[in-house]
């Protein structure tokens, strides 16, 4: 069953276009990844899903609804979540007060304050500890349970990776999943594409805003999708 | 003695000042809007409880829990038709709004009212004037300690609002990072209406007490807006409740000190402190600058 359906989307910020007669579909229970070199347009996919960023033209549906106009916080209440780039906690609150902010807003469900530090062990400790104190780890674990307290249907991961220790991102992904145990859909934006072909079962790619390859994982080279990444197949298209 | 009395009675001056300040601190603090018409919204509710008490005889403090829900409605909705809009311009454009929102609510209350003194003075009763000889030099008002004592539970009920409370905790989260609270299911729009109806309200407490000390016209708003900003700055600029009222205080006792300096020096005695906090390294001008970086 199709979750959610991104037809001809276009997206701008002011007179650039950064993504253009973009189409997607991701059912329900998939993990899909979006990859693509900086400027690509992901983060702003992302967002205007979220319903951070204004569509200019096209439509986004959601469990079969249209969602293009509906503001970002009604969407969360539908089940929408997405974990922000650089994680944007709200610094002057607590682990727990971050968690909790979110539940108001979103749906009931099976993710609570305890089932969230069940998931990530680390926070348990840091409970009480304003968010602005964490490192750069604890800051993603926290971003990520804020996000899975409104029990969202849909979680869109912004590269949850960027900016944190190797190891700490090995736990991030280490929760996936559990997250995807609970039936959650996830569409990640990742650089690094060995994470983002061993997390996920579809890959997107994304090239100055328009989406130049899509494939299930084990149909896709790492070769293919470099030089969709780099945009090496045009050339080598004509070629062919 | 002269000097505790004076400071004592600063106080509790800058009790009452702060009541004026607490609702103008919130909004700053929240979304960044100077509400230039905060003065004119603590008469009009001055000027509400007034025209009740005309038609009924109570006293000012029962008429304004009548007047309270007016008070937050009038709130509401001046965020939600008003504010809201001029908030998505920047934040050169509130200030502008407020501005004229203060002379239209000026006007309309001097056409409804006419430009005469009035007071609640007489209608409060017994408070307005009784106190308590402490020793020859010191007294205590009456008035003047009900001002302080609602200030701090009014800071404090705020205090525990915005820590204890689920909505409290969600205007918190909106102050810091209004994106995300959108992102993460907190209708950052509802939020705003939510405090500027408090702010208001409150607004219109430091109303009633200004009608009870002493009298007001339509055109007293701008005149108490002045000192309710300058304890916002002394306070450190909405930052936190608590500093606000120490900054109400401080005003306060400037103002007696100064006054008891020389009688015509209360009001500069006062700017002077306002501007020596805003000059200083650590306070306004930098908290300024970063409020609005």
């Amino acid at each position: 069953m199709t979750l959610l359906a991104i037809d001809h989307l276009q997206l701008r910020h002011g007179l650039l276009e950064a993504v253009r007669d973009f189409s997607l579909s991701v059912g329900e229970g998939e993990t899909v990844a979006l990859v693509g070199a900086n400027g690509a347009g992901k983060t702003t996919l992302l967002r205007a899903i979220a319903g951070a960023h204004r569509a200019s033209a096209g439509t986004i549906s959601f469990d079969g609804d249209d969602i293009t106009r509906v503001p970002a916080h009604r969407r969360v209440r539908m089940g929408i979540a997405l974990v922000p780039e650089g994680r944007r906690l709200f610094p002057s609150l607590t682990v727990e007060e971050n968690l909790l902010v979110a539940a108001d807003g979103g749906r009931g469900g099976r993710w609570t304050v305890d089932s969230v530090i069940a998931a990530f062990p680390l926070l348990a400790r840091l409970r009480d500890q304003r968010a602005a104190t964490l490192s750069g780890g604890e800051q993603q674990a926290t971003a990520i349970g804020r996000a899975l307290m409104t029990n969202p249907r849909l979680l869109l991961l912004d590269e949850v990776s960027l900016g944190l220790a190797p190891l700490a991102v090995d736990a991030v992904y280490e929760s996936l999943p559990v997250l995807i145990a609970g039936g959650a859909t996830i569409l990640l934006v990742e650089q690094d594409l060995t994470r983002a072909m061993k997390a996920a079962d579809r890959i997107v790619c994304l090239l100055e805003g328009q989406l130049v390859l899509e494939g299930a994982r084990d149909q896709l080279t790492r070769e293919q999708i470099t030089d969709a990444y780099f945009g090496l197949h045009r050339t080598r298209g004509v070629s062919a | 003695m002269t000097w505790v009395n004076d400071v004592v009675q600063g106080i509790m001056l800058g009790g009452f000042y702060a009541l004026l300040a607490c609702g103008l601190a919130l909004m700053f603090g929240l979304m960044r809007i100077i509400n230039l018409a905060h003065g004119d919204l603590a008469v009009l509710g001055a000027y509400l409880v007034y025209l009740l008490l005309e038609h009924w005889n109570t006293s000012p403090f029962l008429g304004f829990v009548a007047v309270l829900p007016v008070m937050l409605l009038i709130g509401y909705v001046l965020q939600r038709v008003l504010l809201e809009r001029s908030l998505r311009s920047g934040l050169l454009v509130p200030l502008l709004t407020t501005f004229g929102l203060s002379i239209v609510i000026q006007n309309l209350l001097d056409q409804g009212f006419s430009p005469d003194d009035r007071s609640l003075g007489a209608s409060a009763g017994n408070i307005a004037t009784a106190s308590w000889q402490i020793t020859s030099q010191l007294s205590i008002p009456a008035i003047g300690a009900l001002a302080l004592g609602v200030a701090i539970v009014i800071f404090g009920g705020l205090q525990l609002f915005l820590s204890k409370t689920g909505p409290g905790r969600q205007m918190r989260a909106t102050a810091q990072d209004p994106d995300t609270a959108e992102l993460v299911g907190i209708n950052s729009r509802a939020v705003y209406a939510r405090a500027t109806a408090i702010a208001v309200a409150i607004a219109a407490v430091g109303g009633v007490f200004l009608a009870i000390r002493s009298s007001f016209t339509p055109y007293s708003g701008p005149t108490y807006l002045i000192f309710a900003f300058e304890a916002v700055v002394i306070g450190g600029l909405g930052s936190s409740l608590w500093a606000t009222l120490a900054g109400g205080i401080v005003l306060g006792v400037a103002q007696t000190i100064g006054g008891q300096i020389n009688p015509e020096y209360p009001i500069l005695a006062g700017h002077i402190v306002f501007l020596a906090v805003l000059a200083s390294p650590r306070g306004g001008l930098l908290n300024l600058r970063r409020a609005t970086a």
